[in-house]
C-alpha cells in the first residue's frame, strides 16, 4: 500500500525543474508509504548517455568496489566497449556502449549478487529503504533534469521492507512500473511466468505485474494492449503507472478502490495518489483535473 | 476541472456582524482549525486558505457555523458534519461529507470517491462530477451532483435522495434499499435490485425542491427515477445469482 | 445449523453393534446439511463460531514454580490484573481493572436487556464492553463505565454524538468467524427499533458490506484514523480489529496506520449470523494467531506500546493466562459471556428441543427465538432476561476468569498477569507446539522454529 507520483514534462523549458517538481510531489505522499521509496528519472544527461546502456544497481556498497567492477568489466565486455561505474546516493550506476542485457550479464559475473533495479538507455532507477524524502535527498533529486519521472512511497503489505521490494520495478529496458494495491493471484501468475522461463528477483507481487508486462511487450503487445491483458490475468486491487522510453500509462482495476488523480496542462501531465501531491505544480490552477476511470488505460507519449 | 474556484458567490456569515477567523494551511494547522471549529458557537465563520488537498478539513463540525475552504480539499472534508455550512471552492477528495448528519456541504469542483458515504442527513451539492461510490450506504442525506457520477454509486443506499444531472456509471444502486435516485442523463448499467420507476407528481415536486436547494434550474421532467425492486429484501433461492 | 436432537438419535455404539458403520466423511451432520441445501437452495446461516476441533489453549500447559522458581502466596501476595489500553496517541486511554473485556456484539443481534446486562457486569468489575453493528443504545451507554464504540463497514447508527460519548473507538476490519465477510441480520430480528437505528425497512434480511465504504487498505486507513482523531480531538484510543487470517501482516499494518490497540479475533470467535461454510472454513485458530501478531509488534518495537487484545474461544482463566503468556495485553469474551448470561442453559431444554436443537447445541442466533432471551428481539423472550441479575452473572464470571488467571500467574511466580511469558508454557501436541511456538512438553522442540517466520 503506497503513494504514487508521476510526471511527464512536455514543455522543454520545464525539464530542468523535473527533479524539483517531483520532489514536491513525493513530499506529499510520504504518509502513504513511509517504509521505503524509489524514483525513476528519464533522460537525465548526468545519469544516462545516448548510445549507452545504464544499469542501476541497488546499494552504494557492493560486494566489490566500483574500481574492481570497472577493471573486471574490461575483460568481460567486448574489445573497445568502455564502461563507467559511478555511485549516486544509494545506487551504483554502470554504463557501457553494449546492450543492457549484455552489460547485465557481465555485471552478474563481475559482482555476483548485485541486484539490477533499473536498465536501459534513458532511465535511471534509484530506490532504498528509509524515509522517502531522505532517500530522495541522498540521490540529489532536487534540481535533476529529465523528461519524465515516477516516484513511489511504500507501506509493505506482505513482502519485506527492502530496497529490492521498493518500487519502481524495472525489468526490461527503459520500462518501469509502480503499483498501489495488492494482486490477489500473483503466486499463480508467477508460477506460469516461471514456467515460461521468466526469472524473478523478489517475492513482491508488484514484480509479477512488471514481469508480466515485460513478457507481453516481448510478445509484441504495445503498452496499452499489455495493460489490457494484465487486467485479464491479474486479479486484485491496483492503481498502476507504467513508463517506457517515451510514454507513460495509468490504469486502475475495475473496482478502483485505490485512489488516483490526474492533472494535465499543455506543459505536463501528472498522476498522483492524492491531489495534495499535485498542488504545487506550476499552472495547476488551470489544469484539467480528473480521476482515471476504472479499467481504462490512459497513455501519454513524449 | 470545469468550475473555476471563484464561481461561487461569497457567502458571508449567517448572522450579520459576526467575525470570520482565517486559517492559512500553507504551513499546516489542520489540528488548530478543527479545534477552533469544534469550539465555535452558532453563527461563527471560518475561512481556510491554501488547503492544498489536506485531509480532514472541518471534520466533526457540531454547530451552525460557516466554513469556506478556498481551494482543493483532501480526504473526508466536512466529515460527520452536523449543522455546518461548508463550502469547498475547489475539488474534494475521497469521502467528502462522509456520515454527515445535517447542514450543507457544497463542492464547487469535482468530488472523488465515496462522496456523502453513509451520510444520515443534510444536503451535499457537487457542482462538478463525483467519481465511484457516490452516496454509498447513504442513510438519509440528499445529494445533488451537477455532473456525472462513477460506478457503484448508491451501493446499498438505505435512505435519502441522490440527484444526478449528468450520467451515472455502472451498477447504479446495487443492492439498494429505500433511497430514491434521480438521473437526468444515461445510466451505464443498473446494479442488482435497482429498477427504473415512474415519476409521479410527488417525485417531480421533491426533485424540483432538491434542484432548487442546490441552486440549479434543470427541469425535473427530464429525469428518470430509480429505486429498489425489493426482491433482495429476503433471502430466496431465485435470487442466488445476485449474492 | 440443523442438528438431530440427541434424544432422537440412536447411540452410535448400539448401531455399531448391529454392524452399521457411519461414514467419517459423510457423517450424519454432513448428510443433514446436504439434504437441507437440496431442499432450500440457499446456504445455511447460523450463529456461534467454528465448531470443528482446532488446536487451542487446551493443548498448552503452564510450568508452575517449584524449586528453580518461587511461587506467590494466593490471596496474600499481590498479583496485578489491571491494564492501560490506548496510551500511544490518545489523551484519554482506558484504565481497566482486569484484562478480561467484553467483545463487540450488536443491539439487534442481542436484546437490549442482554446489552444492558453486559454493560452492568463489565462496569461492576471495572472493565469495558463494546457496541456492535447497529449503533449505541442509551441502555448500554448508561450502564457501561467503559464503552468501546465500533466503527464498522455498514456504519449503521454511526453518529458523531455517540462517537464523542464513547470511551474508545474500534475500527472493525473483520472478525474471526468471517475474515473478509460482512455482517448479516435476518428479518426476524429487524424489529421497528432495530430497523430505526439502522435506517432499514422493518423485517428485511439485512446484509452488511465487507469493506468500509470510504477507505481500502492501510494507506487509506491511516487517513481515516486521523479523521476520527480529529473529530474527537485526539482523546479516544483507536482500536483496529482484525479477523485472524494473516495476523502478522495485518497487525504490522494496523500499527503503521496509527492504531493505539490491535484486536485479533481467532476463528473460534462468535458471530450472530453468518454462512456456516464461512464460519468453519475461513480464518486461523486463535492459538496460531497470537504469536504472529506478537512477532509483528516486537519487530516494530511496539509490543506493550500498542496493546494487543485477543479474542476467539476464551472460556476460562487458564485461557486468559495462556493468551497473556503468549503476549496479549488483554482478552475479550463474546460467546462465553452469552453463556454466562444463560445461553444454552439446560433449564430451557424443552424449548430448545421444540426449535429442533438442544441445550449445548443451540446456534440459531439468527432466528431470534432464543429461549434464554439473549439473541432475540421478541419482547416476551427478551423479558426473560433480567438485566440486573444478568449483570451480576457477568460480573461473577469475569471475577472467576480473573481469579483463575491470577491463580496460575502466582503459581508461575508473577506479581502481574502481564509478566506471564511464552517460556512459562509447554505444548501437549506437535500441532499446538508449532502454532503457539512453545516447546513440546518435556522437550526443547518447537516445530518449525527457525525455519518459518516471515
Amino acid at each position: 500500500m503506497c503513494g504514487i507520483a508521476a510526471l511527464q514534462v512536455r514543455n522543454p523549458e520545464l525539464r530542468p525543474q523535473l527533479g524539483t517538481l517531483l520532489s514536491t510531489m513525493l513530499c506529499e505522499i510520504v504518509d502513504r508509504g513511509p517504509d521505503s521509496a524509489g524514483m525513476a528519472i528519464y533522460d537525465n544527461p548526468k545519469l544516462n548517455s545516448t548510445g549507452q546502456s545504464t544499469l542501476s544497481l541497488l546499494g552504494a556498497d557492493l560486494a566489490i568496489t566500483s574500481a574492481d567492477i570497472d577493471r573486471l568489466l574490461e575483460h568481460l565486455l567486448p574489445e573497445g566497449a568502455a564502461s563507467t561505474v559511478r555511485v549516486v546516493g544509494d545506487t551504483t550506476l554502470v554504463s557501457s556502449e553494449v546492450p543492457a542485457a549484455e552489460l547485465a550479464a557481465a555485471v552478474a559475473q563481475a559482482s555476483p549478487g548485485a541486484v539490477v533495479a533499473g536498465r536501459g538507455e534513458r532511465v535511471t532507477v534509484m530506490k532504498s529503504v528509509g524515509h522517502p524524502m531522505e532517500v530522495a535527498a541522498r540521490h540529489g533529486l532536487d534540481g535533476m533534469y529529465g523528461t519524465q519521472a515516477v516516484s513511489h512511497t511504500r507501506m509493505a503489505t506482505e513482502s519485506a521492507v527492502t530496497a529490492g521490494g521498493s518500487h519502481p520495478f524495472s525489468v526490461a529496458d527503459d520500462l518501469c512500473l509502480v503499483h498501489n494495491g495488492s494482486f490477489s493471484n500473483h503466486a499463480s501468475v508467477r508460477r506460469e511466468l516461471k514456467r515460461l522461463g521468466v526469472e524473478f528477483d523478489s517475492e513482491n507481487d508488484t514484480e509479477v505485474g512488471a514481469r508480466y508486462i515485460a513478457h507481453r511487450l516481448e510478445q509484441g503487445d504495445d503498452l496499452e494492449t499489455a495493460l489490457v491483458n494484465l487486467g485479464q490475468v491479474l486479479d486484485g486491487f491496483y492503481t498502476l503507472v507504467v513508463t517506457t522510453a517515451d510514454s507513460m500509462a495509468v490504469v486502475r482495476d475495475p473496482i478502483a478502490c485505490k485512489p488516483a488523480i490526474i492533472a494535465e496542462t499543455d506543459d505536463w501531465v501528472a498522476m498522483a495518489s492524492e491531489f495534495r501531491a499535485l498542488a504545487e505544480l506550476p499552472g495547476i490552477e488551470n489544469a484539467r483535473i480528473f480521476e482515471p476511470e476504472p479499467g481504462k488505460v490512459y497513455t501519454w507519449s513524449l | 476541472m470545469t468550475t473555476t474556484l471563484d464561481s461561487l458567490p461569497a457567502q458571508g456569515p449567517r448572522h450579520a456582524g459576526g467575525t470570520t477567523q482565517v486559517f492559512d494551511l500553507k504551513a499546516g494547522g489542520v489540528r488548530e482549525l478543527n479545534k477552533a471549529v469544534h469550539q465555535a458557537a452558532t453563527g461563527e465563520a471560518f475561512t481556510v486558505e491554501n488547503p492544498g488537498g489536506k485531509h480532514s478539513l472541518a471534520v466533526g463540525v457540531n454547530a451552525e457555523i460557516d466554513v469556506d475552504i478556498n481551494g482543493h480539499a483532501g480526504y473526508y472534508a466536512a466529515g460527520m458534519n452536523q449543522g455546518g455550512r461548508v463550502t469547498i471552492r475547489g475539488n474534494a477528495g475521497v469521502g467528502v461529507a462522509e456520515n454527515m448528519m445535517s447542514g450543507t456541504v457544497h463542492v464547487a469542483g469535482d468530488a472523488s470517491q465515496a462522496a456523502g458515504a453513509t451520510a444520515h442527513g443534510g444536503l451535499l451539492v457537487i457542482d462538478g462530477n463525483a467519481s465511484a461510490r457516490c452516496g454509498i450506504s447513504m442513510k438519509g442525506v440528499d445529494i445533488v451532483v451537477g455532473g456525472s457520477i462513477g460506478h457503484m454509486s448508491a451501493f446499498m443506499a438505505q435512505a435519502g435522495r441522490l440527484v444526478v444531472c449528468g450520467d451515472a456509471g455502472d451498477a447504479l444502486g446495487d443492492s439498494i434499499y429505500e433511497a430514491r435516485l434521480y438521473v437526468k442523463g444515461t445510466v451505464a448499467s443498473l446494479g442488482a435490485d435497482c429498477v427504473a420507476k415512474p415519476m409521479r407528481a410527488e417525485h417531480l415536486a421533491e426533485l424540483g425542491e432538491l434542484l432548487r436547494a442546490a441552486g440549479r434550474d434543470d427541469d425535473p421532467a427530464d429525469f428518470t427515477r430509480y429505486g429498489s425492486a425489493r426482491t433482495l429484501y429476503h433471502f430466496h433461492v431465485d435470487n442466488s445469482s445476485a449474492y | 445449523m440443523t442438528l438431530i436432537a440427541p434424544d432422537q438419535s440412536p447411540a452410535a455404539s448400539s448401531l455399531a453393534a448391529l454392524g452399521l458403520r457411519e461414514s467419517a466423511t459423510f457423517d450424519r451432520a454432513t448428510i443433514a446439511d446436504i439434504q437441507r441445501a437440496a431442499e432450500t437452495g440457499i446456504y445455511d446461516i447460523r450463529g456461534w463460531g467454528a465448531k470443528r476441533q482446532v488446536p487451542h489453549f487446551d493443548d498448552l500447559l503452564f510450568l508452575g514454580a517449584s524449586m528453580s522458581r518461587y511461587p506467590l502466596e494466593g490471596y496474600r501476595e499481590k498479583c496485578g490484573t489491571d491494564v492501560v489500553l490506548g496510551d500511544r496517541y490518545a489523551s484519554k486511554p482506558l484504565h481497566l481493572d482486569t484484562v478480561v473485556t467484553i467483545a463487540g456484539m450488536s443491539f439487534g443481534a442481542l436484546s437490549a436487556n442482554a446489552k444492558e446486562a453486559l454493560g452492568r457486569g463489565a462496569s461492576e468489575v471495572g472493565t469495558s464492553t463494546t457496541t456492535g453493528d447497529g449503533g449505541m443504545t442509551p441502555e448500554e451507554r448508561g450502564q457501561s463505565r467503559n464503552l468501546v464504540y465500533q466503527y464498522l463497514p455498514s456504519r449503521y447508527g454511526m453518529n458523531p454524538d455517540d462517537l464523542r460519548k464513547a470511551d474508545a473507538i474500534e475500527v472493525v476490519l473483520g472478525q474471526g468467524a468471517k475474515p473478509g465477510g460482512g455482517g448479516m441480520l435476518l428479518g426476524q430480528k429487524i424489529t421497528e427499533r432495530v430497523a430505526g437505528m439502522r435506517t432499514l425497512p422493518v423485517g428485511i434480511d439485512q446484509r452488511s458490506a465487507c469493506r468500509h465504504p470510504d477507505w481500502t487498505g492501510p494507506d487509506d486507513l491511516e487517513i481515516k484514523i486521523a479523521e476520527l482523531r480529529e473529530i474527537t480531538d485526539w482523546e479516544k484510543p483507536i482500536y483496529v480489529k482484525i479477523g485472524a487470517s494473516r495476523p502478522y501482516y495485518d497487525t504490522a499494518l494496523a500499527v503503521k496506520a496509527g492504531a493505539d490497540v490491535v484486536v485479533v479475533d481467532g476463528m473460534q470467535g462468535g458471530t450472530a449470523a453468518t454462512q456456516q461454510v464461512f464460519i468453519e472454513n475461513v480464518g486461523i485458530p486463535t492459538l496460531a494467531a497470537i504469536p504472529q501478531a506478537v512477532q509483528a509488534l516486537q519487530e516494530l518495537g511496539m509490543h506493550r506500546k500498542v496493546q494487543l487484545i485477543v479474542s476467539g474461544g476464551i472460556r476460562t482463566g487458564a485461557d486468559v493466562a495462556k493468551a497473556m503468556a503468549l503476549g496479549a495485553d488483554a482478552v475479550a469474551i463474546g460467546t462465553a459471556a452469552l453463556i454466562a448470561l444463560g445461553d444454552n442453559d439446560p433449564r430451557y431444554a424443552a424449548e430448545y428441543a421444540r426449535l429442533g436443537s438442544a441445550a449445548g447445541f443451540y446456534d440459531d442466533f439468527q432466528d431470534g427465538r432464543d429461549p434464554a432471551g439473549i439473541s432475540t428481539q421478541d419482547p416476551e423472550l427478551a423479558a426473560r432476561l433480567d438485566p440486573v441479575a444478568g449483570g451480576r452473572r457477568i460480573a461473577n464470571y469475569l471475577r472467576v476468569l480473573t481469579m483463575e488467571a491470577q491463580t496460575i500467574a502466582r503459581a508461575c511466580g508473577k506479581a502481574h498477569l502481564r509478566n506471564l511469558e511464552p517460556e512459562d508454557l509447554v505444548a501437549l501436541t506437535v500441532e499446538s507446539a508449532a502454532m503457539a511456538r512453545v516447546p513440546l512438553a518435556g522437550t526443547a522442540w518447537i516445530p518449525g522454529a527457525g525455519g518459518a517466520g516471515f
